[in-house]
């Protein structure tokens, strides 16, 4: 099926003091119609700025997109006139946020934050607009919206107001959703609620999802295709069944083996080895290779690129035809291992 | 809201008699006397010292006097111990010279600040930033009295007009047009020299409130909905920036008082400010207490009014 988004070979630095830094160095994407994609990295590893990029939001300066194309619909909106962004902003391409507390703003109504989006971007009567809005913050689970339209943000809890972001999001009914960490503010209970809402939403109107998170449980529960980045780049990306169960880049073995698994005891936890590399001097060659266990010469010699081992699973890295999980078990001895047999297929 | 504003009322009030009480206390306080106005003069006889002192209540217990001034305030029999005029009927002349130059100075400030440091913080680090900044620290740095003298000297020499005291002697039987335009041309300077100090301030207040809420998530949600720049930072970002600014909105009026003189004195103004500081130097103390009451209560009812604003321009106070 032809992406309805699909990223190619993008790269965005930030000026800083101490000079340029590549947050995103590089990357490829695509998103299905109607699937979700799951991003999942470390802190700092670009995965905000990718989304961010996507609608033209990196703040500039300091930031700036260097290269690369992003197509929307075939589109590259990277190319595009500020006036025509500003129309796929929040129509064809809605985004909610990590902060819930602060991404809404403190001194309208919610309500009237909603009507704006769908007053700017369908022609609709004031009237009109409240009406839908009623409708889609009832959709999104507010109780008694009629009387919530009038509350500002403050007057609500984080969930809540996650639950408004949804909807101001998708009051246009957009193509495509990004969500940015939406659930990593809220409490356990919230976030199984709001990515089943997210996800029952996306069953009814059939768009897309960018799920950026650092939760391999959540892409687990909501992704149908997953990328996972290290320091600026994608390193390995598939379906979520080739990364559960077949990862090939030492990074998502690391990162695999180092979750707890309810019900094995004992033993110590997997530790990827070292820190994350500092986007103002990132290691020659390979990102990872300072702290892979498989490091070899030609891994300082060349950055590996992102190849396809198999039908749709790609990882970056020289060995990742020799590398799987039978090889790391064998070689870090570790005694929990969330990558289970049954999971394979 | 309703209990707010009565209670807040109320405590101002009590607020407003402890203010009378000290300033009252620090009048009496300060070096010198009302009686020894001219020991040296030859015709002032210890006799008349007493009797002086009779006439002015100064003979009798502080709290007595206390209660007489108030009195005679609030009752408007309060005279002038220089001139015998009603205390009232005086400042509120030069309170209507004074209000003058205020609004035309507060006028200025308050609308160049504005666009000025919005833009700067707009456009951060742009030559328009760098300039305004730059223009900003001269303005703060310069006193005010230097700068009156050095606009007086370019003014007086390019155009030719008139820039001491409030408009021209024997200018009173002029056509209304010329009368007009003196009074104008003698308000340009002071009032200029008024709004500079407070346009540098203000204007890096203006900037720096502004920088900091263009930085705001709520900012990035408003960009991400696909609004305009100019709806993202005028609706969205201004609303937000103006809100400490209802506050200082309010502390400015105390400024009608105090804010000018010095540009009064420089300008031979006859406005309040100049008239307070005269009182201070005659010892006249009916005076000084009267502008001392009202400069209390102008700050009392600024803060006040900033409260009440408050509340209104921001949903998450609700007192």
């Amino acid at each position: 099926m032809e992406p309805i988004l699909k990223i190619n070979n993008l790269k965005v630095c930030f000026d800083t003091d101490g000079g340029l830094a590549k947050a995103v160095d590089g990357i490829d994407l695509e998103i299905t119609k109607g699937a979700t994609l799951g991003l999942v990295g470390e802190s700092g590893c670009g995965k905000s700025v990718t989304c961010l990029s996507i609608l033209r939001l990196i703040p500039s300066p300091p930031g700036r997109i260097t290269g690369g194309e992003i197509l929307y619909r075939g589109m590259n909106l990277l190319a595009l006139p500020d006036r025509d962004m500003q129309r796929i902003r929040g129509n064809d391409i809605g985004m909610i946020f990590q902060e819930p507390m602060t991404s809404l703003n403190p001194v309208f109504t919610i309500g009237d934050q909603i009507k704006e989006v769908i007053m700017l971007h369908q022609q609709k009567t004031s009237s009109e607009a409240e009406e839908l809005t009623i409708r889609i913050l009832d959709k999104v689970g507010i109780p008694s919206p009629e009387v919530r339209i009038r509350a500002y943000p403050h007057q609500m809890s984080g969930g809540m107001k996650q639950r408004v972001m949804i909807a101001m999001a998708l009051s246009c009914n957009p193509e495509i959703l990004i969500a940015d960490e939406p659930t990593t503010a809220l409490d356990v209970t919230i976030q199984a609620q709001i990515l089943e809402l997210m996800q029952s939403l996306q069953d009814e109107s059939g768009m897309s999802i960018l799920l950026v998170t650092h939760d391999l449980g959540v892409v687990a529960g909501m992704a149908s295709h997953v990328a996972i980045m290290y320091a600026s780049r994608i390193v390995e990306s598939g379906s979520v069944g080739d990364i559960f169960s077949n990862p090939r880049h030492p990074y998502t073995l690391g990162l695999f083996s180092s979750i707890p698994v309810t019900g094995k005891r004992g033993g110590d936890l997997y530790v990827i080895p070292g820190s994350v590399p500092d986007p103002l001097s990132f290691p020659e060659g390979c990102k990872f290779r300072p702290r892979c266990l498989f490091a070899a010469e030609q891994c300082t010699a060349e950055e590996p690129p992102l190849r396809e081992i198999e039908e749709g699973h790609k990882a970056a890295c020289h060995f990742s035809k020799t590398i799987d999980k039978y090889v790391w078990k064998e070689k870090t001895k570790t005694a929990s291992f969330l990558i289970s047999d049954e999971q394979h297929g | 809201m309703l209990s707010f504003t009565v209670r807040s009322f109320f405590q101002k009030l009590v607020t407003l008699f402890f203010i009378s009480i000290i300033s009252f206390l620090v009048v009496y306080l300060a070096p010198g006397k009302p009686s020894q106005i001219d020991p040296l003069n030859p015709k002032f006889t210890p006799e008349d010292l007493v009797r002086y002192r009779k006439e002015f209540n100064l003979d009798k217990p502080l709290y007595v006097q206390y209660y007489l001034y108030y009195r005679n305030l609030f009752s408007g029999q309060l005279k002038s111990w220089k001139d015998n005029q009603p205390v009232m009927d005086k400042i509120k002349e030069r309170v209507m010279n004074s209000l003058w130059l205020f609004l035309v100075g507060t006028l200025i400030t308050w609308s160049l600040s504005f666009p000025v440091g919005i833009s700067a913080a707009l456009r951060r680090g742009s030559f328009f930033d760098r300039f305004s900044t730059f223009i900003a620290y001269v303005l703060i740095s310069i006193p005010g009295f230097f700068f009156a003298y050095i606009l007086i000297e370019l003014v007086v020499r390019a155009f030719n007009v008139p820039v001491i005291g409030m408009y021209t002697f024997g200018m009173a039987k002029a056509d209304f047009i010329y009368r007009v335009m003196d009074r104008i041309w003698h308000m340009v300077l002071p009032s200029i020299l008024m709004a500079l100090g407070g346009i540098a301030l203000l204007s890096r207040y203006v900037r720096a409130q502004m920088l900091e809420i263009i930085h705001q998530d709520y900012i990035r949600t408003a960009m991400a909905k696909g609004l305009s720049a100019d709806v993202v930072y005028y609706k969205h970002g201004l609303r937000n920036a103006l809100l400490p600014f209802v506050t200082m909105f309010g502390l400015i009026l105390p400024g009608l008082i105090g804010g000018s003189v010095i540009i009064e004195s420089i300008f031979a103004w006859p406005g309040i400010g100049r008239m307070a500081f005269e009182a201070i130097l005659a010892r006249d103390y009916p005076v000084i207490l009267t502008i001392n009451f009202i400069s209390a209560v102008l700050v009392l009812a600024g803060t006040f009014i900033s409260d009440l604003l408050y509340m209104v321009v921001d949903p998450r106070i609700r007192l």
